[in-house]
């Protein structure tokens, strides 16, 4: 069970619709970790699985974006 | 620029050209030639030859044709199939030219991939609409009841992108004619939400082809891993523009010249990759890109136009523009203006390609005048970086292999404007651009 949980957190990454993406920035500074910003204050965001002692702080962002743009998707 | 149908290229075998006829031919020729429409009676029945066939996408992708067939033929309900003819790069005319000369062929490729698919509903989408030789091969082939399946003609806006298949649907469902974000893609959830196979119109031509003559018969050209021939748009340096039908994999010096009066060679059009002239004494160590080109690999006739080939040299073939650049022009100015087009040319949905293209074609054009400032050159680069691989259809990325190619082909012709001066003799504009950009709401429709 504990197993099958863990493998599902690191099966998921983070992707940005770049058409509903409106560089509100939100994201990035909810989770510097894995989300920057470019100079025009698009997020860049990094391409590796979310580890899962980000996990929370991953799905925190993704809630509190106000396009809904960014989203955990399983790879 | 003059346009002539077919003229046959340098090197050419006694199986080609396949697709494109001497002269129009109406349906009676095109029976004569071809015969029937070689139904299978069954849905899925030609995947397996199409498969064994390995034909690829002639739009620009090359994806397996094949694959594409399956998905759409798994899928249950409603199903669409598009003839994609919206060649909407400036350069590019061999769709243009095939839907006059053989619009049959295309037409016969579209009702067999609605039998192979099951799809019901046929679309034939072009950038010239309901020409004069597509209603007269539609009205010939209803009045002989050829076709199962009714095809509705689409225009397409005047936009490059308009041919991008997310953009295509949307534009069939009354929208703009914008690409979307996926996943899903429009062979699971396309026109009006149904499974959409949407193929190019030379790609169709050469599935009705298979069907008539096997994969055998079609792998006969091309190279193993590339089988068949494919339709090319190819500018010589005097400014002429021909479609020609070429056997994939034909060394590129056969098509495109390569003598004094040619500066440099673009393959695959304005998404497409800038190569020096494969003249090894000419290049020297530094000329060359560190990781790809080697002055053996230039050897003349060791690029050949597949995507095996071209690859290692950051290139593909693209929907088949190629280009060679007459000596008397500046490659850096061509560049500047194709890449200003194409910043135009953004949908503008995505903020990178949105904010970094413009840029891009700001500073590539202060690179083609006199005297750049020393930082515009890292500043592209920089952007390059932020705009490739954030956008959701791949403009930026087409655009940033354009834009790196042209400076690291014509970087010479760069230290001689960082000196005030420029190796060309004339400014006269050669790459084909469209006459007016349009900027309103109203022409993505």
């Amino acid at each position: 069970m504990t197993e099958s949980k863990e493998t599902k957190e690191t099966l998921h990454t983070l992707t940005v619709n770049p058409i509903d993406c409106a560089g509100h920035g939100v994201c990035a500074e909810l989770l510097p970790e894995l989300i920057s910003v470019d100079e025009w204050g698009y997020p860049i965001v990094d391409p590796r699985p979310v580890p899962p002692q980000l996990d929370r702080e991953a799905r925190r962002a993704v809630a509190a974006c106000p396009a809904l743009a960014l989203k955990l998707t399983r790879r | 620029m003059t346009t002539t149908v077919n003229e046959p290229a340098t090197r050419q075998t006694a199986t080609l050209p396949r697709l494109l006829p001497a002269a129009p031919e109406d349906l009676r020729r095109h029976l004569a030639r071809y015969g029937p429409t070689p139904y299978r009676g069954q849905a899925g029945l030609l995947i397996g030859d199409i498969e064994a066939s390995g034909l690829t996408g002639r739009g620009g992708a090359a994806f397996p044709v094949y694959r594409k067939l399956a998905i759409v033929a798994q899928a249950r309900g409603r199903k669409v199939v598009v003839a994609n003819g919206a060649e909407s790069e400036p350069a590019s005319r061999k769709d243009e030219v095939l839907l006059r000369a053989a619009p049959n062929l295309v037409l016969d490729g579209l009702q067999l991939a609605a039998e192979a698919t099951g799809a019901t509903e046929a679309h034939l989408y072009t950038h010239h609409g309901a020409t004069p030789e597509i209603l007269r091969a539609l009205a010939e082939r209803a009045a002989a009841g050829l076709d199962p399946v009714r095809v509705t003609i689409t225009q397409a806006p005047p936009r490059f992108l308009a041919g991008q298949e997310s953009a295509l649907v949307n534009r069939l469902g009354g929208g703009p004619a914008r690409p979307t974000f996926g996943p899903p893609r429009v062979t699971e959830r396309g026109l009006h939400g149904a499974p959409t196979l949407v193929q190019n119109v030379e790609t169709l031509a050469h599935l009705a082809l298979i069907a008539r003559y096997g994969p055998r018969w079609f792998r006969a050209a091309g190279t193993s891993a590339e089988p068949g021939s494919m339709l090319a748009t190819v500018y010589s340096p005097g400014g002429k523009c021909r479609v020609i039908e070429t056997e994939i994999g034909a060394p590129l010096n056969t098509l495109l010249s390569s003598g004094p009066e040619t500066r440099a060679w673009l393959v695959g059009g304005y998404h497409g990759t800038w190569l020096p002239l494969p003249q090894p004494a000419a290049l020297t160590p530094d000329a060359l890109t560190p990781d790809a080109l080697t002055p053996d690999a230039l050897a003349p006739g060791a690029l050949t136009l597949d995507n095996g080939t071209l690859r290692k040299y950051g290139a593909a073939a693209g929907a088949g523009v190629l280009a060679a650049l007459p000596s008397d022009r500046c490659g850096l100015a061509e560049a500047a203006r194709v890449v200003g087009y194409l910043a135009a040319e953004s949908a503008g949905q995505c903020g990178p390609c949105l904010n970094g293209l413009p840029r891009i074609a700001a500073a590539l054009a202060e690179l083609a005048g006199p005297r750049p400032r020393r930082p515009v050159r890292a500043d592209i680069e920089r952007w390059a970086g932020l705009v490739e691989g954030r956008g959701a259809c791949h403009h930026p990325d087409g655009t940033v292999r354009f834009v790196r190619s042209a400076l690291t082909v014509f970087a010479s012709e760069l230290s001689w404007h960082e000196k005030g001066r420029c190796s060309a003799t004339s400014r006269r504009p050669f790459l084909p651009l469209p006459d007016g950009i349009p900027t309103s709401e109203d022409d993505w429709t």
